[in-house]
């Protein structure tokens, strides 16, 4: 649905240049909801922006549905715009206009004949369930109430594509994750592809299907959000991935006061995803093999639908025991890493 | 306190036996209704002018919508010049230009020619500092949907801007008051006239106090409308 290739921007200033995109390279398919990632200042607001030409590109084209919104004269950049729906952090509502009217905006500016702009307007007030605030002024709206109407606005036209622009970014936890709901659930009804920046993991965990890091310009790791979230393959991922998981075990646990006379003991950290997480294989582990187990430390966690977590478990036991109750682990899908062996 | 009674001129306020009341009531309300009408319509045609200077002054800026930075510097220098020049001079400067447009330059008509080009640099400063405070979000919002530039314009810059360009009429309004009296000094008609001729060649105190007292009176009025209006527009919104 959307290509993006060798995008390149550089922003020129009397004194120097800034390069805020290095050559990104990215494809986006039809239906999906696709997150980019990445740090304020890491060029991310540039790409989105790049888009639908509020940006202009440097180098590189961009492709929107087939059609190279990069090469496209003014006018044919406005027809384009009207089926590239846009939200934003600060909502961007006409002040001097009702919800109501805000909504009808796109539709006056695409020519679209009263009646039926207005009709247009309702399904799409209830769409976002903001029906009975239809005759109110956005200054007396909530921030998610607010970005609803800014939904419905950019829906208006039936664009192929949304674009999000740190959408949750001004809204706090609870109301983000209704915001998120919403973009879920439009993506569900209209196979509608969305793509969305933010700096915030929990967004992409909650929503995206995909996702592709930014860093200093440039596209470090794309990949399904799950791998990512299971296996970053850069440092950037991995801080990202930390701020909203706790992967990394707290120090003082792997520095547990383990007794060596005691009995050989091992401290694992199992990673299970998706199905595995639902079964109970520690304790059939426990009843097999004649073994100790202390967990340390748990959790758990949600992808988009998939559950996902880990647990670092102290085993104690013979040592060919130990061995054993491991490949019983590894034989049922899961992940082994042995962080200390006494 | 018996000074300032003294100051007034006591003789001529009560004008001996002479101050025939019904003359005066005709004089003043012609001359206010001379200034009340000079003035709207210079506002008016000064809006008709500078409302589309200043839109153009903002959108031609750098990285505005129809961006045009030798445009934008040539009517900014224009702009400046004329608002430079001071309204008495510029008063007679005109005068030329008067000639040509209403054929004399004596009385109301011919003072709306000066009244309406000194306002016109001064509206266009006015509208363009009201719709540089829209945030460029909102621009930026039209710009996703595909709005042209004259969409942009009135549906977004003006309405948004209304309050704003409100509170500017009113400041527009009240100081073509004062510059109506100012041309009233050299034959424009209205109660500058009538202050002028009466109140101070003839020493007629009485009517140059009316004179003040209908000037207050009416740059209230225009500021508390103004007020209002703005204020209305705004709690709409809330």
């Amino acid at each position: 649905m959307i290509q993006i290739e060798h995008l390149t921007k550089i922003f020129e200033t009397p004194s120097h240049q800034v390069l805020a995109l290095d050559d990104v390279t990215l494809s986006i398919n039809k239906g999906e909801i696709f997150g980019i990632i990445g740090l304020s200042g890491a060029g991310k607001s540039t790409l989105i922006r790049c888009i639908n030409m509020l940006e202009k590109p440097t180098q590189g084209s961009i492709y929107v549905d087939g059609q190279q919104i990069t090469s496209l004269d003014k006018r044919d950049l406005r027809c384009a715009r009207q089926k590239i729906g846009m939200i934003f952090q600060h909502f961007n509502l006409l002040s001097s206009r009702t919800v109501f009217d805000n909504i009808l905006f796109p539709l006056e500016i695409a020519g679209v004949p009263s009646a039926q702009a207005k009709s247009r307007v309702n399904e799409l007030l209830d769409l976002v369930g903001l029906t009975d605030k239809a005759g109110v002024y956005p200054g007396q709206l909530s921030g998610g109430q607010k970005q609803r109407v800014g939904i419905a606005r950019a829906l208006a036209n039936n664009p192929k594509v949304l674009l999000s622009d740190e959408a949750t970014s001004a809204l706090d936890p609870q109301t983000t994750s209704s915001i998120l709901k919403l973009l879920k659930d439009i993506n569900r009804q209209l196979n509608l592809t969305i793509l969305l920046i933010t700096h915030d993991m929990n967004v992409i965990k909650q929503v995206c299907d995909r996702v592709a890091v930014i860093d200093n310009s440039r596209i470090v790791e794309i990949g399904d959000v799950l791998s990512v979230f299971t296996n970053p393959a850069t440092p950037t991922s991995h801080s990202f991935i930390n701020a909203v998981v706790k992967n990394d075990i707290p120090e003082d646990l792997t520095l547990a006061k383990i007794d060596p006379q005691r009995h050989p003991t091992r401290l694992i950290r199992v990673s299970f995803i998706g199905s595995s997480a639902g079964q109970p294989i520690i304790s059939s582990m426990i009843r097999r093999y004649d073994i100790d187990v202390n967990i340390l430390y748990g959790n758990i966690d949600r992808v988009k639908d998939t559950p996902f977590g880990n647990l670092v478990l102290e085993l104690i036991g013979e040592a060919s025991l130990l061995d054993e109750a491991m490949a019983y682990l590894r034989e049922r899908g899961l992940e082994i890493e042995v962080l200390k062996n006494v | 306190m018996f000074d300032a009674i003294a100051l007034l001129n006591l003789p001529s306020l009560v004008g001996a036996a002479s101050v025939d009341f019904s003359w005066l009531i005709e004089k003043v309300s012609l001359a206010t209704w001379e200034t009340i009408y000079m003035v709207i319509i210079s506002t008016a045609l000064a809006y008709v002018m500078g409302l589309p200077l200043g839109v153009i002054l903002v959108i031609t800026e750098k990285g505005h919508i129809l961006e045009n930075i030798p445009l934008n510097s040539i009517l900014g220098v224009i702009v400046n010049v004329f608002r430079s020049i001071p309204f008495i001079i510029f008063l007679i400067l005109v005068i030329p230009l008067t000639k040509l447009i209403v054929g004399g330059f004596i009385g109301t008509v011919a003072s709306m020619v000066p009244l309406t080009l000194a306002a016109v640099p001064f509206v266009a400063r006015l509208v363009e500092t009201s719709l540089k405070e829209i945030d460029w979000g909102l621009i930026e919002a039209a710009l996703s949907m595909g709005a042209n530039a004259w969409q942009i314009i009135t549906k977004v810059l003006l309405p948004e801007a209304s309050p704003s360009l409100i509170l500017g009429v009113a400041i527009t309004t009240i100081n073509l008051v004062s510059y109506s009296a100012m041309a009233g000094i050299v034959g424009g008609g209205g109660l500058g006239t009538l202050a002028y001729y009466y109140g101070y060649q003839r020493y007629q105190t009485l009517i140059l106090l009316i004179t003040v007292v209908i000037l207050v009176i009416m740059v209230q009025g225009v500021q508390v409308l103004g007020d209002t209006l703005a204020a209305r527009a705004v709690n709409r919104r809330r």
